[in-house]
Formats: structure tokens, sequence, C-alpha cells
């Protein structure tokens, strides 16, 4: 690693302070993507703003129509939150498929979404379930929150603080693992929402991204049989050593009928 | 440079060290315990694997900062003296180690699994045991001695 200095923020205020005057500067969460870049030398910030301890990014709040989560919520305090197992079960099951234990136990909702991975699975809950994205300074509704490879509409020195998730009327998440990394290859998050259908995909493609045809589909009936001959277009997916663009299109497809099938019960 | 307090199996302990320290390296090379072992050193095969707050972690993927002020486990602090912990009981019992590189990290992370879960099945032990790679046992014997464990804790 390239040299930086480490400063546990003492609060929000100060850690937006600080990275007010260094532009160099990066906000550390629970650090299971940015240790491991830094490692590889890819980034080299001058200083490392632990904001993982903060009061005011931590908790889960039952607000009765939606939950409220804190961004330094870690993904073994979502996967065991009472309120999310109850409120929201299809978002406790996701937090509980990320990565491994030991990364469960470190890594954050808040750095996973602001870091807008690809392959992360996060970004499919906060998408396909509508949810609304708060920052230190505005709240950004999730579909104009993603925009694309590790992009987001989030601007220099605005910090993630915390999300609140519409409590859907059913939900589910089915992904694809890499057998190796555990990343979707392909993850699906099929919500039936007070707003209507969502489908949000991610590991497929550049970035999470909503598959409209799949929600038409299943607005007009919501069952597995519904999306019989929907094709996902493997123009536009990614193409790399893991799966071709083709082989991604047909899992984003399966995994979306495996997403209603747990909640029809159909085979 | 930073002061880093922390406890580690139970003992205070301060260094200075650099900021980028990670967790796995401090604990090697300033306290001397080297049963942390470095493996991968890209967050995958689990060898680093400690407690930190009472969570099993990989300590490579840690700054050192990150664990200033916490209560830090490592294998060295599990036995009670002579006495084995149950986990490196069964793992003995069990022949759950060949080479045994992967062994500590994989001692954690099962004492960890066993404080959430006491009586996992086989899914369960596999699916908690996914942040650790074993390059001999081919598994068979350490889910064996995760169970072994879980009785003997009971």
């Amino acid at each position: 690693m390239y040299s930086f200095t480490y400063t546990r923020a003492k609060s929000l205020a100060e850690a937006r302070a600080m990275l007010a005057k260094d532009h160099d500067a990066k906000l550390l969460s629970g650090g299971m993507t940015l240790i491991p870049t830094l490692k590889q030398r890819l980034a080299s910030p001058s200083q490392l703003i632990d904001i993982s301890r903060l009061a005011e990014l931590r908790g889960i709040a039952d607000k009765g129509d939606c939950v409220e989560i804190g961004a330094a919520t870690r993904h073994v305090e979502t996967s065991r939150s009472d309120v999310v197992r109850q409120k929201i079960p299809a978002l406790a099951h996701l937090a509980s498929q990320i990565g491994d234990p030991q990364v469960r136990n470190r890594g954050t909702m808040g750095g996973s979404v602001a870091n807008n991975d690809p392959v992360a699975d996060y970004p499919a809950a906060v998408l396909g379930l509508g949810a609304i994205v708060k920052t230190s300074q505005r709240e950004i509704a999730a579909d104009n929150f993603f925009k694309g490879m590790f992009e987001t509409a989030l601007e220099a020195g605005e910090i993630v603080t915390g999300f609140s998730y519409p409590v859907p009327k059913r939900a589910a998440y089915a992904k694809f693992p890499h057998p190796v990394s555990g990343y979707a290859m392909a993850g699906s998050f099929v919500a039936d929402t007070g707003a209507g259908i969502r489908v949000a995909i991610v590991g497929a493609g550049p970035g999470v991204f909503r598959w409209k045809e799949a929600e038409a589909a299943l607005s007009k009936s919501f069952s597995v049989a519904a999306l019989k001959g929907l094709a996902m277009p493997s123009a536009g997916l990614s193409n790399d050593l893991h799966a071709t663009a083709e082989y991604r299109a047909n899992l984003v497809e399966v995994m979306t009928r495996r997403a209603v099938a747990s909640l029809t019960g159909e085979k | 440079m930073a002061k880093i307090e922390m406890t580690v199996n139970g003992k205070k302990v301060s260094h200075e060290v650099e900021d980028r320290t990670l967790l796995a390296n401090f604990l090697r090379d300033q306290l001397g315990l080297t049963g942390t072992h470095i493996g991968c050193d890209t967050s995958q095969c689990g060898c680093c694997t400690v407690h930190v707050d009472g969570l099993a972690v990989k300590s490579c993927s840690m700054v050192v900062g990150q664990a200033n002020g916490a209560e830090v486990l490592t294998i060295e602090g599990l036995a009670n003296g002579e006495t084995l912990h149950p986990v490196q009981q069964a793992f003995s019992e069990c022949h759950a180690l060949q080479c045994g590189f992967c062994t500590p990290g994989m001692i954690m992370a099962v004492s960890g699994l066993l404080k959430d879960n006491p009586a996992p099945n086989d899914e369960e032990i596999i699916q908690g045991l996914e942040g650790n790679l074993c390059r001999c046992t081919g598994y068979i014997n350490i889910i064996k001695a995760v169970k072994h464990a879980a009785v003997a804790m009971k």
C-alpha cells in the first residue's frame, strides 16, 4: 500500500469538513473493497477517514411502511435484524448471501452502495425496492442514484448516511454467485411494491438496471408462467473470462424466474 | 505514525506504527503472534482470521487503526493454558488438518460460527466456512470436526 494517514471521524460534520479540505481523502467504512484495492496499489488516497462508528450512520428502525437503515450498518446486522427479517425478508436474505461471514462482519450497506460495484448485491435491493438514498445533503431516489459502473449521483464530499426502504407486499432476491469470489454473476431482485412491480438486475451488466420487460410481464400476471418466452437481450451485458454476455443473459432469466417462483410456489 | 492500543488475548498492548499497517502485520510483526497466517493477502483464504470485538474478521483486510481500542482474540489466546479449546481439540481428534497452514484461520472462523449457531448442519458449516480455504483436506474432516466441537461445547 502507498502511505496514507488514518483518522476516525468523531462526527459526520467533522468527516465532511475533512473531505472538503482534502480532495485526495477517502471515506472508509467496512473497508472490504477499499482495503484490498489499496493493497493492490490501485488507489493512493492521502488519508482514510473512518466513518464506520458514527452513531449518526448506525441503526435499523421500523417506520411502519418503510424500514430505515443507517449507512454504517454491517451486512451481518441487516441479515439478522428482526425488523428487516419481518418487514423485508428478501433484504435480510440478500445480506446473508454477501461474500463470506468475515466480510459480512465488516462490510457496510453504505459502503457497498456508494461504491456501486456492478457485481455487488445491495444495489439490487435499493433499486428493486425503490429505496431512497439519504446523504449528508439530500435524499436521492434509487432510480436517480445509480449511474453505471462504479458511478453514482454522489457529488464530491457527499456522504451516504442511510437508506429508507419502502416495505413491499412481497419481494425476493435470487443470485448466481461466482463460484470463487461469491460476487453475483447475475442477481435478480423482484419486488411487488405499492408502486408496481420492480425487477432490478445486478452482476450481469456494467451496473444495476431495471428489467422493464419483465416488470411489464409480471404486472399482468405475477407468475413464472408470465416470464415464459421473455428473453433478456445480451447486448450490452458483461462479456469477460468468467462468462459470455449470452450466458449472463440466460442467468438473468433463470434468476428472475427463481425469485418469482420463491414467492408464488411455482416450480 | 499513530499510537495503537488494544487488548490482544486479554493483555493490553501499545505500539507506535505507520497508519497503513495491517492488523495481520501488527499482530505478527509487532506482537510476534505468528499463529495468524497471511496466506493469499487478498482477503480470499481466511488464514488471517481473528476475532475483533467478538466477530471473526480477516486481519489482512483491516488497517490497524480500525482495531484501535478493540478486544482482539487470536489463535494464541484460544486455549486455556495447556487445555486446548474444544474446536482445537476437535480438529486434532478428527484429523481436520494436514499441512496446517489454514488451521488457525479455520479454527477462529469455526469458533465464530459456533458462537452464532451452536449446532450447525453440513450446509450451514459449508456456508459458515465460505471465507476459508483449505487445499489439503477436501473439507470432509473439517466439517466432521465442527460437528464434534459443537457436541463438545454443548
